[in-house]
């Protein structure tokens, strides 16, 4: 009744080509944009913000990396945490070269130092695909992991090993380093995502997009029809690890403040894996709902416990978490294998018909 | 020109020049190597068994032996005499195969790898959160002792100087070589391996023959689950029982790329050629650039041999070229 496009008339091309073709869609888009921008952080408390907002964020811009590979050019990658890790190395390092240039800057440019590093570890994916492919890319996991432990350099010889955001600030406003105030980090933050997810949208539904989607259904009929395989797949490859890579130096710089190489172990990898499948493979919307499920569930199960006034020990707590994750993980591959993204178009489906379902 | 030189001279000729000087340490970190490589082989037999019978590649492998050990580990500690405790892994790995097959595996079927993939994932952390509420998180000592295996050291006199071979290790290989043949020969000559043959080359016709693909899986899994057992026993007489071994055990993913998934001796082979490189890479080249590369070392490996041979040594061309 309210969702339908009955009466707006496309009288252009690029009526036709708008990302938000339907005007119920845009202005769903502009409520939840004012939401994130200022309901959030007007009434969201400093924890919820922090802890829940903040890290889902920065876990949805890797997802969205980690989708362009995987479900737009059906490449499955396991090593998306180290190349989240060589984003916040190389974010480090580049700001603590030039302090000067603005740090905003840095975690950008510092998307590309991952995007060449995926070009390497994506060569194999021309001879590869598939688990194979998946195996292959732990290599590149345990290889860079290796090296933030074993190259000092990387870390300025810093005795502890880890890395730590330095105070920087935008417009006078401190937005890194101990001390930023968590409103003025998820400001930064979202601006980011908003801005690389527009960036990815254009991306995948153009040219680029279209060669990955034909190289994923059918690789032979793609080539036949002129689309060249090595430039289409380490393209893939960059753009994946370019947002994986600016993903990585937001979590440093906007959410830990200080990391040490583990904390980009395989498990991250598996988490944003998790996000990209749970929230439907080669949907930009699937990567959010896959990131706020991930990222959201471990708290609530977490506090949940106290709010019904049941007190466990931590322990205890965490291990129940770990199992009812796993649990879930099964249930909704089990339910609902295409993800939330299908159960997303099907809820809008069912919108459009709505109250006549004939 | 003298520093290339010189870092050639320290890259292709100086590790050898050490192995040659001294033959018997070299003989050392082979035996050292060739059980790891035993061990890694062991676990991806597990992998290889599911795969071959459901196109399931099982990522709980690691985290089932480690399970398996626990439960073993546990049941002892709750004062369980040690063989029982033995029996009674066994039904655990049992119970657990056909709560696989009934909860997961059967309502996925069909799907894609990545899928079931992805569920094996989500078994592991159900299996590590399970492991640790009912066992605790820190490392057990496996009842070494109580089993039989034997625990004192050989040494044996070679080129004037003394390897070392521990019996633990000796027993774990021959535990290896006797579980492989007795595989062999459950695949090759009963009715079930048969089935089980039947299954992996066609699903589709294996039913139309009367197998009954769920019977065969929870067959598998289990079959998977008892390997587990021997191996988590195994490893864990070497170190102690704990959930690092999760980690490691991921080393069974270079071991199958390099033998193919689909081949039993080709995760024996490719086990030990894994096993023996990285600790042969590890001892003579590792120090040139920091040390630590068995981490990663193997991975490397597997991977430039994928550029040359993508279906493994002994795998079948499946996989799809590009």
């Amino acid at each position: 009744m309210f969702y339908r496009e009955a009466g707006q008339f496309k009288t252009g091309y690029a009526d036709d080509m708008a990302v938000f073709p339907i005007r119920q869609d845009r202005i769903g888009i502009a409520v939840i944009l004012a939401i994130a921008y200022l309901a959030v952080p007007m009434f969201g408390s400093p924890f919820f913000v922090s802890t829940i907002m903040i890290p889902m964020l920065i876990l949805t811009m890797a997802a969205i990396g980690l989708n362009i590979l995987t479900g737009y050019a059906g490449l499955i990658s396991l090593g998306t945490g180290a190349f989240m890790g060589v984003g916040a190395y190389a974010c480090f390092k580049l700001a603590t070269a030039f302090p000067d240039v603005n740090v905003l800057v840095w975690v950008l440019a510092s998307g590309f130092f991952s995007a060449a590093i995926g070009v390497v570890f994506g060569l194999p994916s021309l001879r590869i695909k598939g688990l194979y492919l998946a195996v292959a890319t732990l290599a590149a996991q345990f290889f860079l992991q290796w090296c933030f432990v074993r190259i000092g350099w990387l870390t300025n010889y810093s005795s502890s090993g880890s890395i730590e955001a330095a105070r920087r600030s935008l417009f006078g406003v401190q937005i890194t380093g101990p001390g930023a105030s968590e409103t003025a980090r998820y400001l930064c933050v979202l601006t980011l995502l908003v801005a690389l997810t527009w960036i990815a949208s254009n991306i995948v539904r153009g040219r680029i997009g279209r060669k990955w989607m034909m190289v994923r259904d059918m690789d032979i009929a793609a080539e036949l029809m002129g689309v060249r395989l090595l430039p289409t797949k380490l393209l893939a490859f960059a753009v994946s690890s370019y947002f994986c890579g600016v993903a990585g130096a937001m979590l440093l710089f906007f959410h830990y403040g200080s990391m040490e190489s583990i904390a980009f172990n395989i498990e991250l990898s598996f988490q944003v894996l998790f996000m990209v499948i749970i929230g439907g493979l080669g949907s930009l919307i699937g990567s959010y709902l896959g990131a706020g499920f991930i990222a959201a569930l471990p708290v609530v199960i977490k506090f949940a416990p106290q709010i019904l006034g049941i007190e466990l020990p931590s322990a205890v707590v965490d291990q129940v978490t770990v199992m009812i994750i796993g649990g879930l993980i099964i249930f909704f591959l089990i339910v609902e294998p295409h993800g939330f993204a299908r159960l997303w178009q099907i809820g809008k489906q069912k919108l459009r018909v709505w109250p006549f379902p004939y | 020109m003298e520093q290339v030189l010189e870092v050639l001279s320290m890259v292709l000729v100086e590790p050898f020049a050490r192995m040659a000087t001294n033959p018997a340490f070299l003989v050392q970190v082979i035996w050292e190597g060739f059980v790891s490589g035993v061990l890694y082989a062991l676990i991806a037999l597990g992998f290889v068994l599911i795969f071959k019978a459901s196109g399931v590649f099982n990522f709980a492998q690691g985290i089932m032996v480690v399970f398996a050990a626990l439960t073993l580990v546990g049941l002892h500690e709750a004062g369980v005499p040690a063989w029982v405790a033995v029996a009674l892994a066994l039904v655990v790995m049992y119970v657990l195969a056909v709560g696989v097959e009934r909860i997961v595996l059967r309502p996925l079927v069909n799907q894609p790898d990545i899928i079931l993939l992805m569920a094996t994932i989500g078994l592991t952390r159900v299996l590590v959160g399970f492991g640790e509420l009912v066992f605790g998180g820190e490392p057990k000592v496996m009842i070494a002792n109580e089993l039989g295996i034997p625990s004192g050291v050989w040494r044996i006199p070679l080129f004037d100087r003394v390897v070392v071979i521990k019996l633990i290790d000796l027993t774990a290989a021959i535990v290896a070589i006797v579980m492989v043949a007795g595989l062999a020969f459950f695949f090759s000559r009963t009715r079930i391996g048969r089935a089980l043959r039947a299954v992996a080359d066609d699903h589709q016709a294996a039913l139309s023959v009367g197998i009954s693909l769920e019977q065969i899986w929870v067959i598998v899994w289990f079959a998977a689950g008892i390997v587990a057992l021997v191996t988590g026993i195994m490893w864990g007489a070497r170190s102690d029982v704990s959930f690092a071994l999760e980690i490691i055990a991921l080393k069974a993913l270079p071991v199958l790329i390099l033998g193919g998934f689909t081949s039993v001796p080709g995760a024996i082979v490719g086990g030990l050629i894994i096993g023996i490189g990285e600790k042969i890479g590890e001892i003579y080249w590792g120090r040139l650039i920091g040390g630590g590369i068995e981490s990663w070392l193997a991975y490397m490996i597997a991977l430039l041999f994928l550029l040359f041979r993508p279906q493994g040594l002994f795998g079948e061309k499946i996989i799809e070229r590009v």
